[in-house]
C-alpha cells in the first residue's frame, strides 16, 4: 500500500497479465512447467497440513499415545465430552481468555501510539526510532523473557526500584495471581514491532490533503486523529487486530519459561497452549490434545470470521484495491 | 501533535513571526524528539538492565544500597588487615573513610589518603553510611554462562539448524515464487489463496500428527524434523518473494527466451540475479525466525539436551539458575549477541520485507 499505490498494487488481484502466455509453444507445456515449480509447496501442503489435519482430527476421537501405537483405540465423542468437566482445561480457557482482554488492547494502543510518534514530523532522527522500537523483535523471546524476570524481580528487579523511587509499593509481579497477566502484557509491548512498522505504512498511506481538508474546517488534533487517521488506517488495524489475537491465542514461550512450564502463580499462567502442550508431550495424551488443538482451530476460525463479518461496519473500504 | 505548525498566520505582525516560527518549530522538534527520547529509554531500559547485571560481581546484587551500575565496594588495608571505606559526612564534607573498629554509636576510620594521620573517631551510626564503589567490570559471569550452557556447542547447534532450514526455506521458495509469477495454469489462484490463508493456521492442528509420524520414523530427538519441513515452501517466504518477482520487468525473461533459454535458465540467470535483495531479505527473515524459535525445539529435542539449541538451552538453564541472575542474564547477553548484531547491520532489509509483506496482504 506504501509502496505502490494504484489499483495494480492490491497483491491478490493475482490475474495475469496479458503477456503472461508467452511462454513458448502449447499452454499444456507452461502449466507443466508452472505446476512443477509449485510442486514443493503443493507436495509440503498435503504432507505438513492438509494431511496431518485430518489425521489430528481422526486422533481426536482416539486415545492415541505415541509410545504405545498399537494400543490405539477409538473413544468417540470421550476426549471432547472430557473437556467439558476439565477443571484445568476450563481454567486454562478463561485465563487465556482474560488476558486477551489485556494484551490486545494494550498492545495494538501502544503500537499505534509508537508508530504515531515515529511518523511524526515532530521527530528528529525518525529513522532511529523506528528501528530502536523494533529491535526487541529480532531478540530471542527466551531471552527476553529471561531478561524482563530480572526486570520484574521483586527486590531488586529495576522496574520495582523505579516505582520505589516515586514512593509507590513493590509489586511481586510474576507471583501474584493479580499483576502476573500485566507484567506478561507489559513484557509482550516488546513484540510490538511488526505491528508499529505496519500501522507505519497504514499512517503514511494516508493522503495529506485530508488533513488539510480537516484542518481547514477546523478540527484539532485529536478530531484529526478520530475522524480522518483512525477511519483511514482501519484496513491495517484490523489486520494487526486479526494478527494479535491468533497470536495471543497461541502465546507459549513466556509463559512456559517463566515458571518452566508450571503455570504459577495459581494457573494464572497455564494458557491453554501451555496446557495443550503439557497433555501431548509431558503426558502423552495425545488424543485429548488433537481434540485441544481443534477447539483452538475452530475458535480461532470463528473469531476470525466474525471479525470479518463485523469488519463492513468499521474497517474503510478502499475504492480500488480489496 | 502538530500543534506547532498549524499555520494560523495573523495579518498583523507577521513580520515577527516570521522570524518566530522557525525557533518555535525548533523548540517544538527539540521537545518532542526529547521526549520520544525517554520513552524508548523506558522501552529499552531491561536491556540496560540485562548488561549491567552481567557485568556485576554476583554478590553486588544481593547487597542493599549498591549501586545500579557494575561496581566493587572499596577496601583499604592497613597495618595487614582489609577494611571497607564509607561515605562519612565531616564538616570537612563528604569522606571516604575506612571502618576499622565499628561501634554503636561512635566508630574509628582512618583516612586512607592520609593514613600517617592515625585514627579518626568519628560519632555516629556507621551503619546509616553508604559503602563507596568503584565502577568495575566483572566478566566472570560470562566465563560461568559459557562453560554452563556449553555456549560454543549451543551456538553451533543453532547456527546449525538455523542455516540448514534457511537454505531449504529459501530454495524452495524461490521455485515456488517463480512459478506463482510467471506461469500460467489452471487453478493457479485458487492454490495461491489456499497457500496464503494456511498463514493463519493453528500449527497445534498439525502438530500432533507430524510428531507421531516423526517418531515413528525415530525422528524425535534429531534436528530432522527442524529442518525437513522447511524445503517445502513457507507461505510467508513465497509471498515475499513472488511479490518481489513481480518487480522485476518480463521483457527480461522473454529476451533470454529469445536467446533460447529454458525456464530453469531464466530463475538462474535472469530472476535470480535481479531479485538479490528479496532473497537476502528473506534469508535473514527466516535465519532469524529458526535462530529464535523455542516450541518445536522444545518439542523435539527435550530429550536430547546435547542436539538443543541456544532457545531451549537458555530456558533450561534460566530454571536451573534463577538464584543467579548475573550469570543468567550473561547467558541471555550472549544469545542474543549475534540476532541483534546483525540486526543493526541489516535493519533496512529486514523491517522492509515486514511492511512489504504484512500491509500487501
Amino acid at each position: 500500500m506504501a509502496t505502490a499505490p494504484g489499483p495494480a498494487a492490491g497483491p491478490l488481484a493475482t490475474v495475469a497479465p496479458p503477456r503472461t502466455g508467452r511462454f513458448s509453444g502449447p499452454n499444456g507445456r507452461e502449466t507443466a512447467t508452472g505446476i512443477l515449480f509449485v510442486a514443493p509447496w503443493i507436495i509440503g501442503f498435503v504432507a505438513f497440513s492438509a494431511l496431518p489435519m485430518l489425521a489430528s482430527l481422526v486422533l481426536s476421537f482416539t486415545d492415541f499415545d505415541p509410545r504405545q501405537a498399537d494400543e490405539i483405540r477409538f473413544v468417540g465423542a470421550e476426549n471432547y465430552a472430557r473437556m467439558l468437566s476439565d477443571p484445568t482445561l476450563i481454567k486454562a480457557s478463561a485465563v487465556t481468555l482474560r488476558f486477551a482482554l489485556i494484551v490486545v488492547p494494550l498492545s495494538l494502543a501502544f503500537a499505534l501510539a509508537v508508530a504515531l510518534m515515529v511518523n511524526s514530523t515532530l521527530l528528529a532522527g525518525r529513522n532511529v526510532f523506528r528501528t530502536l522500537f523494533y529491535l526487541p523483535l529480532q531478540i530471542p523471546i527466551v531471552a527476553s523473557t529471561v531478561v524482563w524476570i530480572g526486570v520484574l524481580n521483586v527486590s531488586n528487579g529495576w522496574l520495582n526500584l523505579g516505582l520505589g523511587a516515586i514512593g509507590l509499593p513493590a509489586v511481586d509481579w510474576l507471583n501474584s495471581t493479580f499483576w502476573v497477566h500485566p507484567a506478561l502484557a507489559i513484557m509482550g509491548l516488546w513484540g510490538i514491532g511488526n505491528m508499529m512498522l505496519i500501522f507505519l505504512a497504514g499512517l503514511q498511506s494516508v493522503p495529506t490533503e485530508l488533513y488539510d481538508a480537516a484542518r481547514v474546517d477546523g478540527a484539532g488534533v485529536w478530531a484529526r486523529f478520530r475522524h480522518v487517521t483512525l477511519p483511514m488506517i482501519s484496513p491495517v488495524l484490523f489486520y494487526n487486530l486479526i494478527i494479535v489475537l491468533i497470536a495471543t491465542f497461541q502465546y507459549f514461550t513466556q509463559a512456559y519459561v517463566i515458571t518452566n512450564g508450571r503455570g504459577d502463580p495459581g494457573g494464572e499462567t497455564l494458557f491453554f497452549n501451555l496446557n495443550l502442550f503439557r497433555e501431548a508431550f509431558q503426558f502423552y495424551n495425545m488424543g485429548y490434545a488433537s481434540a485441544l488443538a481443534w477447539v483452538l482451530f475452530v475458535v480461532v476460525l470463528g473469531l476470525t470470521a466474525i471479525l470479518f463479518r463485523t469488519a463492513g461496519s468499521w474497517v474503510y473500504q478502499g475504492s480500488g484495491e480489496r | 501533535m502538530t500543534s506547532a505548525v498549524t499555520p494560523r498566520l495573523l495579518p498583523r505582525d507577521a513580520a515577527a513571526s516570521a522570524v518566530r516560527r522557525p525557533f518555535r518549530r525548533f523548540l517544538a522538534i527539540a521537545g518532542f524528539t526529547l521526549f520520544a527520547t525517554m520513552v524508548v529509554s523506558a522501552f529499552l531500559m531491561p536491556l540496560l538492565y540485562m548488561t549491567s547485571t552481567a557485568f556485576k560481581d554476583p554478590n553486588q546484587t544481593s547487597t542493599p544500597g549498591a549501586p545500579l551500575y557494575p561496581a566493587t565496594p572499596d577496601t583499604f588495608t592497613f597495618q595487614g588487615e582489609e577494611y571497607p571505606v564509607y561515605q562519612v559526612p565531616t564538616d570537612d564534607g563528604l569522606m571516604a573513610w575506612a571502618l576499622i573498629e565499628p561501634h554503636r554509636e561512635d566508630s574509628v576510620f582512618i583516612d586512607p589518603a592520609d593514613p600517617d594521620a592515625g585514627p579518626i573517631t568519628w560519632v555516629g551510626r556507621w551503619r546509616t553510611l553508604e559503602q563507596n564503589w568503584t565502577f568495575g567490570l566483572d566478566t566472570g559471569n560470562f566465563a560461568r554462562a559459557w562453560e554452563i550452557l556449553d555456549f560454543p556447542r549451543m551456538f553451533f547447534n543453532t547456527f546449525a539448524i538455523a542455516a540448514l532450514s534457511t537454505i531449504g526455506a529459501v530454495a524452495s521458495a524461490v521455485l515456488v515464487a517463480y512459478g506463482f509469477s510467471r506461469f500460467r495454469f489452471p487453478g493457479r489462484n485458487g492454490l495461491f489463496l489456499l497457500m496464503l490463508a494456511t498463514i493463519i493456521l493453528p500449527f497445534q492442528v498439525t502438530l500432533i500428527p507430524t510428531y507421531a509420524v516423526f517418531f515413528a520414523l525415530g525422528w524425535v530427538g534429531t534436528w530432522l524434523p527442524l529442518i525437513i519441513p522447511h524445503f517445502f515452501a513457507n507461505a510467508y517466504n513465497v509471498f515475499l518473494l513472488r511479490q518481489y518477482f513481480l518487480t522485476i520487468p518480463r521483457d527480461l525473461d522473454e529476451a533470454a527466451m529469445i536467446d533460447g533459454a529454458g525456464p530453469f535458465r531464466i530463475l538462474r540467470s535472469v530472476i535470480i540475479p535481479q531479485a538479490i535483495p528479496g532473497i537476502v531479505a528473506v534469508s535473514l527473515f527466516h535465519f532469524f525466525w529458526a535462530w529464535n524459535e523455542y516450541f518445536l525445539p522444545l518439542v523435539y529435542l527435550q530429550s536430547a539436551p546435547d542436539l538443543q539449541p541456544l532457545s531451549v538451552g537458555l530456558g533450561r538453564f534460566n530454571a536451573l539458575y534463577s538464584a543467579e541472575p548475573t550469570v543468567v542474564q550473561a547467558a541471555a547477553l550472549l544469545a542474543m549477541a549475534l540476532p541483534v548484531i546483525v540486526f543493526f547491520f541489516a535493519q533496512r532489509a529486514f523491517m522492509r520485507g515486514v511492511v512489504f509483506g504484512g500491509v500487501e496482504k
